[in-house]
């Protein structure tokens, strides 16, 4: 008797540990695409249309930074197919063996990508082999007008002490010594130890008139006006001046970060014709055109660049400025294991004095 | 009838080693290995570095404030609601816990939004001509947003301790010719003491393990040591060093509730 429960309970543990199993299995013989994607970072209403037009299901995660997305791909224990890193992190997803070419003879809708990202992907994808353009921006000054009587151009002004209290800095790691290693004028992507300390003391030396260090909240700060000054990415700075037209973006004269954020199709996706479809889909003018108009951030996609009806947003110097005339923008790039522990040690000295 | 109850406490097995000594046991397999698996004591003690020490030390600092703060606001409190009719009391003590069914980000947002410099309290102020209150991103902020989170968790044990006591010890005390104060002292504070202690260990862990408060109140620019826990393991994706500093905050929160288990027997002895 003793043993018949035992035999009994056991087994209804073990159905119900198959259950979930058995759902997974029908699954993946239906026909799905798993995407992971930034968060806010597509018209969800492009994902409806996706799935209709190809009946393919669209499973769809996202995530907050590269450095969330990486581990979760790298241990393997989910399997996306399509994922949306940015440059540094695409160099150090290939660098690790977890990407696979993409076919981009089935990608017909890549040639809507106007071919000088497609350069600039190659400071991450030497031989454009691994990513499709998605998204790109650069990383600039918000300000508003009505606090700020003057014209800004420099990163110098964040260290202005009439602003003290009034300037919104970026939470990460990268973003944050970009400023004071392009106000002095070296690569975004030093790795030599004396200039990030340089970069360290100037940072201390400006936390005092810090309000916060954020990273999404910048957006909505500028636009409920809590402060005057903030570092943001351009994608944002268009929803915020639609928001409230005092703000003004600007790109330092010293240069800043140009992104490119690009699809990618991990080495162990399960269904890999399905992300080309995705993806192709993604580069159809029409669709980009929406996801455009929906996140705001800057399309490389000059097909749908041409379809824009607002001309003062085709040709809106924050969306798409004139990259031949624009001071010196530099991507991220991989700097190495070391080289991140450094980055990561120095910007935890400057978080807690 | 032995072997049924084992069976029905089967599943709690199953939940307590799957939730809690398997996750236990990968904190410590990584606190105590390097990246190349090799065993190492280093993450734990990179808690004597600089900026780790420091963390521990302000977390400490504002755990013990906000947990000075919540006794003496909740202990006036929990007397007289354990001294008044039933009925009112439960209500009161309602009312106490009804946030806590509202989500706690949610709320600690909610305080965002409220202390912003052109927040609603500051909108409120200047309404009505007085100084505005700036105390967003402080120490101050982080400390409100502790003691406003973790508030129902110290009158709850308090006042069950305060009305679990017996009104003939106090009777008998005022028959012996004690004066209030002196019944208060000799007999109704020391009856409470363990109910003041677990409320000092249910305010005083949370609050020294947070990373999302002062994430949301304090603007990032205070680093407590749940945040550099939170960092080591989000940003520098190194899990070795943050579950080594895991393991030393695990070392307090045992030590917290060392000191409740012993108060807690001699509790007992009261009754």
């Amino acid at each position: 008797m003793k043993k018949a429960w035992f035999t009994k309970s056991l087994l209804i543990l073990a159905v119900l540990g198959i259950l979930p199993l058995i759902g997974c299995g029908s699954a993946k013989s239906g026909e799905e695409v798993i995407v992971y994607n930034w968060g806010e970072y597509i018209d969800p209403d492009v994902l409806t249309s996706f799935e209709e037009e190809t009946g393919i299901k669209v499973v769809y995660d996202e995530f907050e930074t590269n450095e969330i997305m990486y581990p979760k791909v790298e241990s393997g224990a989910s399997a996306y197919d399509v994922i949306c890193p940015s440059d540094y992190m695409i160099k150090k997803m290939i660098e690790h063996d977890l990407l696979q070419e993409i076919h981009l003879e089935n990608i017909p809708n890549v040639t809507n990508i106007d071919p000088q990202y497609m350069n600039e992907s190659r400071q991450f994808d030497p031989e454009n082999k691994y990513s499709v353009p998605y998204c790109w921006g650069t990383v600039g000054i918000l300000y508003n007008k009505t606090m700020v009587d003057e014209q800004i151009d420099s990163w110098s002004v964040l260290w202005d002490e009439q602003y003290a209290d009034n300037i919104l800095m970026q939470d990460s790691v990268r973003d944050a010594f970009m400023v004071p290693l392009k106000l002095k004028g070296h690569s975004l992507n030093s790795t030599d130890k004396a200039e990030l300390e340089e970069a360290r003391d100037l940072l201390i030396e400006q936390k005092p008139l810090v309000q916060a260090y954020v990273v999404d909240q910048v957006r909505d700060k500028m636009i409920g006006n809590e402060a005057a000054i903030g570092v943001i990415y351009s994608g944002e700075a268009i929803y915020t001046q639609r928001e409230n037209p005092d703000l003004e973006y600007v790109i330092p004269k010293e240069g800043s970060n140009i992104w490119i954020d690009s699809w990618v199709i991990p080495k162990n996706a399960p269904n890999v014709a399905n992300a080309e479809k995705f993806i192709d889909y993604m580069c159809r003018p029409d669709i980009a055109l929406k996801n455009f108009e929906y996140i705001t951030y800057s399309t490389p996609n000059k097909a749908a660049r041409e379809l824009i009806e607002d001309a003062d947003i085709k040709d809106s110097p924050i969306a798409f400025p004139d990259l031949s005339k624009c001071p010196d923008l530099e991507a991220y790039l991989y700097l190495g294991e070391d080289a991140d522990a450094m980055y990561n040690e120095l910007w935890k000295e400057v978080k807690s004095n | 009838m032995k072997n049924k109850k084992n069976l029905l406490a089967f599943p709690y097995l199953l939940w307590s080693a799957g939730f809690i000594i398997i996750p236990l046991c990968m904190i410590f397999f990584y606190g105590f290995t390097d990246k190349t698996n090799r065993f190492t004591f280093a993450n734990v003690v990179s808690i004597v570095e600089g900026e780790n020490l420091k963390a521990l030390g302000i977390s400490i600092l504002l755990a013990l404030i906000a947990t000075l703060i919540c006794v003496l606001l909740s202990y006036p409190l929990a007397y007289i609601l354990s001294g008044s009719g039933m009925k009112q009391s439960g209500f009161m003590i309602f009312v106490f816990i009804l946030p806590m069914w509202m989500n706690f980000l949610l709320r600690t947002l909610a305080w965002q939004t409220l202390l912003e410099k052109n927040g609603v309290i500051n909108m409120i102020l200047h309404f009505l001509h007085l100084p505005v209150l700036n105390i967003i991103n402080t120490p101050y902020a982080i400390v409100l947003g502790m003691v406003y989170n973790f508030l129902p968790f110290m009158i709850l044990p308090l006042y069950n301790a305060l009305s679990k006591i017996d009104p003939s010890v106090i009777e008998a005390a005022r028959d012996l010719g004690a004066n209030s104060f002196q019944t208060f002292v000799n007999v109704i504070f020391p009856l409470s003491i363990p109910g003041l202690i677990s409320g000092i260990t249910m305010v005083s862990v949370p609050a020294l393990t947070t990373f999302v408060i002062s994430d949301m109140l304090g603007g990032g620019k205070i680093l407590l040591i749940g945040n550099v826990i939170e960092q080591e393991f989000k940003q520098a994706n190194n899990w070795h060093v943050g579950s080594g500093l895991s393991i030393v905050l695990m070392l307090f929160i045992l030590l917290a509730m060392g000191l409740t288990a012993k108060y807690d027997k001699e509790g007992g002895s009261y009754f």
